[in-house]
């Protein structure tokens, strides 16, 4: 079992933090996994990507030309990343930002409308996971709400309820789509 | 100890505490700063000296004082800054100093970019500095191989008084990978009989690394290349994955070597005899395994994040017994595996590959 994921869109959206979170979780159910964010000259506001391998095997490159998932967040990363998905990929992007669609009909894909469905728009990560793991358990929601008791820094700690809840609205979300 | 997900640049840091590392000093430079980021936060904690110096330049001198106290000391870097510290480090290799220096490698020459690279191989393996040494060099390829070979160069400076180099490149250093940290080793107190401690009530002791006439030059030379020949007969390190019979080799080392793995999976699983020799110490080079290897295989591939500098290690080793072929990404282009897989693929007969 591998799976490739890529998360990408612009810097603030917590990106990076929820990849780090699945690899947390991944870590914590005992798989071999990596993390790796895109670090070029970056700007605020500009795109920021990063990018997950999970398997049960330990892994050789981290480093993917073709990731088999795509959680897309803003539409520039919508253009850039969704022809690099691999053929029978998933595809999970965020509806709210993102008016465009794709001619490609090799994959699953996934409409989520995060930001609108957020708890407050922080959280728009946390509701496209939500919807990731309903619709591909890779993990299980549970793990990841471990991982995220188990790493979330103090002085955030207050914020685990809103976070559980966009989790849950990004689940709902992915049950109502027929994907 | 459970695993933690650590970056790359954070373990090497937090590694160093561990093995009892009780002054840094450094410049920031990306894509190390992680490192110093996290020392800097670290050191105080636990009352040891965290310096940011004003340069490199000052930074490695810092470390040569430090080091002639006896202490546990460290810097690190990526290109740029490496390329200032090369007479400290050469003074402090001259003074048979241990200190641990770590080069986050970085894509050149110049300024270049913040991308992952493995062009300081010359500058690391050859002579960190002018004159006529090498320092040891260690190449990990994990973040749980930053975290051993870390501890292991503060070992093996120690042991030999004598300056080691962890070579990590920019993958390794931005890289999260879940890894498990050893306990935190007691300090001791006890300083090493050449350290410099103040010298009331007790004879003077000279640290230095001058000697004007050529005889005494060249005696202390002839000391360091003994001090070289041992390390060359103990140090080799290297792994390797698929090698019992194989028939193509693919040496490549840290993220190189690690993504060439992933080619040599994908081959193996379809049949291909491929194998992968990892270097983990690039100085000395692990050539007896390797010439071993060679007479073995009837090609190599030598994969690199560069324009071919351990290629020179291996043609010195293997000669014209086997043929050997490269590839390699510059400039902060990282291969993928897939194209190395091309690259062995161009090497096989075509009955191997029907």
């Amino acid at each position: 079992m591998q799976h490739e994921l890529i998360f990408a869109g612009f810097g603030g959206q917590g990106i990076m933090f929820a990849g780090q979170l699945l690899a947390y979780a991944a870590m914590d159910q005992g798989y071999h996994v990596t993390w790796i964010p895109s670090y070029g000259p970056e700007m605020r506001g500009g795109t920021a990507y990063c990018t997950v391998v999970i398997s049960d095997q330990p892994i050789g490159s981290p480093v993917v030309k073709h990731p088999s998932i795509g959680m897309i967040f803003n539409a520039p990363s919508f253009d850039k990343f969704v022809p690099m998905l691999q053929p029978n990929g998933l595809l999970v992007y965020n509806q709210s930002l993102i008016p465009q669609s794709t001619t490609r009909d090799d994959l699953l894909i996934l409409p989520v409308s995060a930001t609108e469905n957020a708890p407050a728009p922080q959280l728009t990560n946390m509701v496209m996971m939500g919807a990731l793991l309903t619709v591909k358990p890779i993990l299980t929601l549970d793990a990841l709400k471990a991982a995220l008791e188990a790493h979330i820094p103090a002085h955030r700690r207050h914020l685990l309820k809103d976070n559980f809840e966009a989790l849950a609205s990004g689940a709902r979300l992915a049950e109502q789509v027929t994907v | 100890m459970s695993r933690e997900l650590l970056k790359g640049n954070v373990a090497i840091a937090e590694a160093a505490l561990r093995a009892g590392m009780t002054a840094y000093f450094g410049y920031p430079i990306t894509p190390q700063t992680e490192l110093l980021e996290h020392l800097a936060r670290r050191m105080p904690e636990l009352g040891r000296t965290f310096l940011q110096a004003e340069s490199e330049i000052a930074a490695i001198n810092m470390v040569y004082g430090a080091a002639c106290t006896g202490v546990r000391t460290m810097t690190s870097s990526s290109g740029p800054g490496i390329s200032l510290m090369q007479e400290g480090m050469s003074y402090i290799a001259a003074s048979d100093l241990p200190c641990v220096v770590v080069d986050v490698m970085r894509g050149g020459p110049g300024l270049g970019n913040i991308l992952p690279s493995q062009g300081d191989y010359f500058q690391v393996t050859r002579s960190a500095g002018h004159g006529d040494y090498h320092p040891i060099v260690l190449a990990p390829a994990s973040v749980q191989e930053a975290v051993d070979l870390t501890i292991l160069a503060f070992d093996l400076a120690d042991h030999y008084r004598h300056l080691v180099i962890l070579a990590a490149d920019g993958l390794i250093g931005q890289m999260m990978e879940p890894a498990e940290l050893p306990p935190m080793r007691d300090l001791s107190d006890e300083r090493p009989a050449y350290a410099l401690t103040g010298a009331k009530g007790r004879a003077p002791r000279r640290i230095a690394s001058f000697y004007l006439q050529a005889e005494a030059e060249e005696a202390y030379n002839l000391h360091i290349q003994a001090r070289l020949a041992r390390i060359r007969a103990a140090e080799q390190r290297s792994t390797e994955y698929f090698t019992e019979d194989a028939q193509l080799l693919v040496v490549g080392y840290g993220s190189a070597g690690r993504i060439a793995l992933s080619a040599v999976q994908k081959l193996r699983a379809q049949g291909v005899p491929v194998g992968l020799f990892r270097p983990i110490s690039l100085y000395p080079f692990p050539e007896v395994r390797l010439r071993q290897l060679a007479a073995q295989v009837s090609a190599i591939l030598v994969v690199e994040m560069n324009a071919g500098q351990m290629l020179e290690d291996v043609r010195l080793t293997v000669a014209e017994h086997t043929p050997i072929h490269f590839y390699g990404r510059m400039g902060g282009a990282i291969p993928v595996p897939e194209e190395i897989e091309n690259a062995l693929l161009k090497l096989l007969p075509t009955e191997v590959l029907s």
